[in-house]
């Protein structure tokens, strides 16, 4: 990586040297096509050579399970949800992302810790504690966040899952009982909120109301020139 | 952010001290006695949210645990408690008595290296007690208590984590000498009450009373509903 480092200090015990690895983190909401753009990225980083990675949000192997067990019963406080998910993430950050960045590997992760903080930020979290808690995260390299419009998003929601998650439609959050209305308040919430952290975390912003392919491309292009630029050094 | 900035009409008392110092027999009686009196009293204790439970021990038997996520599986799991339980209970004018409170997590996982500033920021939500009371007890009479009874040490509890020294009776006791260190270091950051814990637990128990008596108008949490 070019210029490896954490955004205040490594957590403990973390060699922060030598991670010659590459890491890339696609943002957006769900129906965004985080992750299919992930699954060409993939075919396409292997094509070229790079041993690829995979992270995203509740797959460790600490939390994972009581996570998920945790979100369907609706009865955690914001606070735990949130220490629970970022338990999660440094479950991954210290076990996954930085051993694959030490081999040398391209680390895609499917969401990072903005999704987390603007979550809890729309939740009401103090956003100056959210960032406490992840000040031990890792620079990525590159962050590209996957702007859908409201409409694109309800549109694709349905066709994929016939149904609005409960989570995504931010019913906890007392937007409303139509869940609708909640699902695009909500959504117009973390927007608002990505919008407020591309300033401070320099996201690359890029349209994803496209077809695949040319989303596809356009990730492509813009990855090569990270990987371009790292290789050098 | 910190919490106290709010005033609340209950009142928050946590003990805290060495493995050994005898600090949960002091907060089991004082349970005791204030619902004797007839006083709205709650006790909770550390670790022992039932949600979060059953990732933590999976955690410390897989050994999974990093001092990171050690730090943040207890910081989940007090906030659970925190937000279910213990503020509602402030808000509606109890008396929460708590065995180890954030000071055990500053304490331990500073030991294992965790930065300090950080630890502070994440409990930043949590409300300094009105009354901690620290039992503090030579290093080597904590040890010697909890070893006589040839204990079946825990891997984490005795740090082993941190590679201290590969025989689990030492490694306890060097992890103990430096969290005991971090202890002290709070005393006045955060206005502990240190008790002698070497004192007969009797005389313990009836000091503490005393000091609780003094500094909280216990009047005030009698139940208000005959039960």
């Amino acid at each position: 990586m070019s210029a490896q480092r954490f955004y205040h200090i490594p957590p403990p015990g973390v060699d922060a040297s030598k991670l010659t690895g590459t890491l890339i983190v696609l943002e957006g909401p769900d129906s965004s096509g985080r992750s299919t753009h992930i699954g060409l990225l993939r075919q396409w980083l292997e094509e070229q050579g790079h041993a690829v990675a995979q992270v995203g949000l509740k797959r460790s192997t600490l939390v994972a399970t009581e996570l998920e067990k945790a979100k369907q019963g609706n009865i955690l406080s914001p606070r735990t949800l949130s220490l629970f998910y970022a338990t999660d993430f440094y479950d991954q950050l210290e076990n996954q992302i930085v051993p694959a960045l030490r081999a040398g590997f391209v680390v895609l992760a499917d969401r990072y810790i903005y999704t987390l903080m603007a979550r809890d930020i729309v939740r009401g979290a103090e956003p100056e504690w959210v960032e406490s808690v992840y000040s031990m995260a890792l620079v990525p390299d590159a962050v590209f966040y996957l702007m859908v419009s409201s409409k694109t998003l309800v549109d694709r929601t349905f066709q994929n899952h016939s149904e609005l998650d409960y989570w995504e439609s931010g019913m906890d959050c007392g937007l409303g009982r139509d869940w609708f209305g909640s699902f695009l308040r909500y959504q117009r919430k973390i927007r608002q909120e990505f919008v407020r952290m591309q300033k401070r975390y320099g996201f690359e912003v890029v349209n994803a109301n496209r077809l695949i392919p040319a989303l596809d491309a356009d990730l492509k292009g813009r990855i090569q020139q990270v990987l371009a630029k790292t290789e050098k050094g | 952010m910190r919490q106290n900035e709010e005033n609340l009409p209950g009142k928050l008392i946590a003990v805290e001290g060495l493995d050994g110092s005898g600090k949960s027999t002091q907060i089991h009686l004082v349970h005791q006695w204030l619902k004797s009196k007839g006083y709205r009293v709650f006790f909770t204790e550390w670790n022992s949210s039932s949600l979060v439970r059953e990732a933590t021990k999976k955690g410390k038997k897989r050994q999974l645990l990093t001092p990171t996520t050690f730090s943040l599986i207890h910081a989940t799991d007090f906030a659970d408690r925190y937000e279910r339980q213990m503020l509602p209970l402030l808000r509606a004018g109890y008396i929460v008595l708590c065995d180890r409170y954030i000071f055990t997590s500053f304490s331990r996982d500073a030991t294992r290296g965790c930065d300090r500033g950080w630890l502070r920021k994440m409990y930043g939500f949590a409300r300094i007690p009105d009354i901690t009371l620290f039992f503090r007890l030579p290093l080597d009479v904590a040890l010697g208590r909890i070893l006589e009874g040839r204990p079946q040490l825990k891997y984490f509890e005795a740090g082993m984590d941190l590679g201290l020294s590969p025989d689990i009776t030492e490694s306890f006791r060097i992890f103990q000498g430096r969290v005991l260190e971090q202890y002290l270091s709070m005393v006045d950051e955060f206005g502990f009450t240190v008790m002698d814990a070497t004192l007969p637990v009797h005389a313990q128990q009836t000091k503490v009373r005393r000091l609780i008596q003094e500094r909280i108008d216990l009047a005030l949490f009698h139940k208000r509903l005959s039960s």
